[in-house]
């Protein structure tokens, strides 16, 4: 029997108060109601303060480099479709570092669940900007502000045609279970942005900020109007939309690759016996 | 009977179909061949050649000059009409190269023309040049003919038949006009021979080692293993991803490996570079990989289509930190599929990533075999899994060994859990930052397996005169070039070759003490092609051995028996 038990950890190394304690609890409820056993799974995680979410809860974890969280669970993915595959990922992580991966693994539609921890700055390597930094933001690096424009990952999502795009509030744990249980339950690559204030290097996108700005997409809303998600996916600033933004039915990528109509290559049988025949074509 | 023949041309006028048809023809005869070519890197124009060899002993390298020049452009003859041997011959299109000659040696034959009588198409030029050079050798016209059954047999009757058509014409042609031609090709002696190129013996290894996932982003001169295993992929259950860049190829590997397959990616140079950090990830986790890394002439870009060992410096020391890696390194096809499989069990049995280090002659390049020896193929699953898997009592990835080697398990095929970590660890794989298990760690991962991995290391081949007065040092696909030079010059000095295979780590001096053994010879000659001389550095760091004489070679084209002859005779004088 799977319970909140199952799946503690060792006690967090984040900041008292850290958005990402609100993120691990509310992934640990989602595991216990989708009943997986911590085997049943794999976390995989680059770098960044979200990239250590696997070490405080029980699972299958790769915590790979930072950036490359996406290629990892991809080759999992392809080695073994039976394998859920999450990806605990940070703005820096993700959006910045990970960029091309991102690109890619959103054409794939890679069934890998993504669950960005967005705090629009870099934590781990004490508050420089991340690519979602809005423009102006002050940093010790960067004195005079942000020049760059943000990244908008609702927007790249919809424009690449990604299965899923979501975006939920730390802060709004019921909002936020909602939203990894739809992601999890999505076939395809599924994006979940997460606002996450950080409490230590972020003194403009605080708790406070984010719930002045935050609301539920309309129950009306139709994410399945690419268009009219679009225009969604650009709201940012004095109202920020969170919900499922954009969904659509492509197929998983690994539901095309022939080799995988078998399932997972894990369980197949090496057959040396079968080299013989191939050795053939060459005389 | 050693007969050499080139075909050139321009890129795209399908030198490599008749280079290739030749080969299998001659090999399916009984005839050894070895073939190598040379492209420009671009898709049309230019000029590239192929060139091939056979005879009745085994062949391992490329000669100087050329028995037969099959010019498809003016630019065959312009560089390559000084090549020939006394009694060679040009073949040419006149009309297409708007071209001729009156030298005895240079035969038109109207390729194009006699392929669209007899075949009714120009494109089957190719077809009338491969049946020429059959009629100048006076070889027998059936084996082309059910060569082109096979090739074309997809596109129907007609296109088969016209065909054959024109390789009759072009075999007829030269039978009939090549009066004066003098090759006195002997009957082969042997049975019909396997023709296998680098590229396609690394492709067949990985398959008969259980390789299941191959990431890769295109690069020459290792996008032939991506071609050929993808060609294989639904036969073999192979995996095979076309990752969007070189960190993507090696991470995907990683992922697959660590899920429970036998994982490999290959490069070359250039986007190893991008590999770098993922090797080291691999060395961190203790993740098995194999890497098949096609060395080309750097810096950067380099002579993207050529050849050079350049890079076994940058695989030494490439990735951060320190972990234990093997560099293996074949010098023909047969070792290449061989070290591939070794390549793989020992990535797997010792959790660490090996190279396969190879470069643009060797993967091109073609050999023939009485056959491959499956039985000298090794398999061992290492992994747990399954009940096995679920037996284990409190189960940790990184558990402390006598062998620094822990159990590998499968995620998912057990209720225990697989963490692994770029961050040092622990046993169980989470982060930490104590001293004292970063001491066992690095303990566990490096130092246990390094002699145990040494271990596992083959000496190198002596070949030739055991007690020689000279010895020429090489390493990977100078093989063949140092062998035949070492059996050209066998008659008038005592002469052998020390070719290493297994680079890194160097074996070990036990079962042949090659320290002992280069110390005692007059003249130790180490031949690589690069500038800087990266074996001769590597052999002098790790058992003090110093070369006084080297020959490096870095124009990106590899050396000929007599290029190499030469350079070998500049030499001798000084014992």
């Amino acid at each position: 029997m799977v319970t909140l038990k199952t799946f503690s950890g060792p006690q967090p190394a984040w900041c008292p108060g850290c958005g990402n304690f609100a993120i691990l609890n509310t992934f640990k409820e989602v595991m216990v109601e989708l009943k997986l056993e911590p085997h049943q799974f794999t976390v995989v995680s680059g770098i960044g303060q979200a990239a250590k979410l696997p070490h405080y809860t029980k699972c299958n974890t790769f915590n790979g480099l930072h950036g490359r969280a996406l290629p990892v669970a991809t080759g999992i993915r392809l080695a073994n479709p039976a394998m859920p595959v999450i990806v605990t990922t940070g703005d820096g992580d993700c959006y910045g570092e990970g960029g091309n991966h991102l690109l890619a693994a959103m054409r794939r539609n890679i069934n890998v669940k993504l669950f960005v921890h967005n705090n629009q700055i870099y934590g781990l390597t004490k508050g420089q900007p991340s690519p979602t930094s809005d423009e102006g933001t002050r940093a010790k690096n960067v004195p005079g502000g942000v020049i760059s424009q943000p990244l908008n990952p609702m927007a790249l999502g919809v424009a690449l045609d990604c299965g899923f795009v979501a975006r939920s509030f730390a802060a709004d744990m019921e909002h936020l279970k909602e939203m990894m249980k739809e992601a999890m339950s999505h076939q395809g690559l599924a994006l979940l942005d997460i606002l996450q204030p950080c409490i230590t290097f972020n003194k403009v996108n605080t708790y406070k900020w984010y719930r002045e700005r935050v609301y539920h997409l309309e129950p009306d809303y139709d994410p399945e109007d690419r268009l009219s998600a679009f225009a969604k996916a650009l709201e940012w600033g004095e109202r920020i939309p969170i919900g499922v933004i954009y969904r659509n039915s492509r197929p998983a990528y690994e539901e095309h690759v022939p080799v995988l109509a078998g399932g997972s290559l894990v369980q197949q049988a090496f057959d040396p016996a079968k080299i013989e025949a191939t050795l053939q074509d060459f005389y | 009977m050693d007969y050499s023949i080139k075909i050139g041309g321009e890129a795209g006028q399908g030198i490599q179909t008749i280079g290739e048809g030749l080969g299998r023809i001659f090999a399916r005869s009984g005839y050894h061949v070895f073939s190598h070519q040379d492209y420009e890197s671009r898709v049309r124009g230019g000029h590239n050649f192929y060139q091939l060899r056979f005879a009745n002993h085994p062949l391992a390298a490329s000669r100087q000059n050329m028995d037969i020049l099959v010019a498809l452009d003016r630019e065959s003859i312009t560089r390559h009409g000084q090549e020939l041997t006394p009694k060679g011959r040009v073949i040419y299109d006149a009309a297409a190269l708007d071209f001729s000659s009156d030298d005895p040696a240079f035969l038109a034959i109207p390729f194009e023309k006699l392929a669209q009588e007899q075949g009714g198409s120009k494109i089957m030029a190719n077809t009338v040049a491969t049946g020429a050079v059959l009629g100048m050798l006076g070889l027998d016209l059936d084996l082309l003919l059910k060569l082109i059954a096979a090739l074309f047999h997809k596109k129907g009757d007609a296109v088969v038949e016209a065909n054959r058509n024109a390789a009759r014409a072009g075999y007829q042609f030269a039978r009939e006009h090549g009066d004066g031609v003098s090759f006195e090709v002997a009957a082969a002696e042997g049975q019909q021979r396997l023709l296998i190129g680098g590229i396609e013996a690394i492709g067949l290894g990985a398959l008969a080692s259980g390789c299941t996932f191959y990431a890769a982003y295109p690069m020459t001169p290792s996008t032939g293993i991506l071609n050929f295993l993808a060609s294989k992929g639904k036969e073999y259950g192979v995996m095979v991803e076309q990752a969007e860049d070189e960190i993507a190829a090696i991470n995907m590997a990683l992922g697959a490996s660590y899920a429970g397959l036998r994982a490999m990616t290959g490069t070359s140079g250039g986007g190893f570079a991008l590999m770098a950090e993922g090797l080291s990830l691999a060395g961190m986790t203790e993740t098995p990989i194999v890497i098949a890394m096609g060395q080309r002439p750097g810096p950067a870009t380099g002579l993207p289509t050529r050849t050079e060992q350049g890079d076994l410096g940058f695989l030494l020391t490439a990735g951060h930190g320190e972990f234990p890696r093997v560099i293996l390194a074949p010098g023909t096809a047969e070792q290449a599929f061989y070290l591939t499989n070794k390549a793989f069990e020992l990535a797997e049995k010792y959790q660490i990533p090996v190279f396969l280090l190879f470069d643009t002659y060797l993967g091109d390049s073609q050999w023939t075999y009485d056959g491959l020896d499956l039985k000298q193929v090794s398999y061992h699953d290492y992994r747990l899994r399954g009940e096995a898997f679920g037996e284990q009592q409190d189960y940790k990835r990184y558990a402390l060994t006598d062998s620094g080697i822990s159990p590998l398990g499968v995620p998912g095929d057990a209720a225990h859990l697989v963490v692994v970590d770029s961050d040092e660890h622990d046993e169980e794989g989470h982060i930490i930052e104590d001293n004292a298990t970063r001491n066992q760690m690095v303990e566990k991962r490096l130092f246990r397996k390094l002699p145990l991995i040494k271990g596992e290391m083959a000496p190198p081949k002596l070949y030739g005169e055991q007690e020689p007065r000279v010895v020429l040092v090489g390493w990977g696909s100078t093989y063949g070039v140092m062998k035949e030079a070492v059996d050209a010059l066998a008659e008038s000095e005592k002469i052998a070759m020390l070719h290493f295979s297994e680079i890194f780590p160097l074996p070990e001096m036990a079962p042949f003490d090659y320290r002992a053994f280069l110390d005692q010879v007059p003249l130790a000659v180490c031949i690589e092609l690069n500038a800087t001389g990266q074996f001769s550095r590597l052999l002098r760091a790790e058992t003090g051995f110093e070369f006084k004489a080297v020959i490096h070679k870095y124009d990106g084209r590899p050396f000929t028996v007599e290029e190499l002859i030469g350079e070998i005779h500049g030499h001798l004088k000084d014992i």
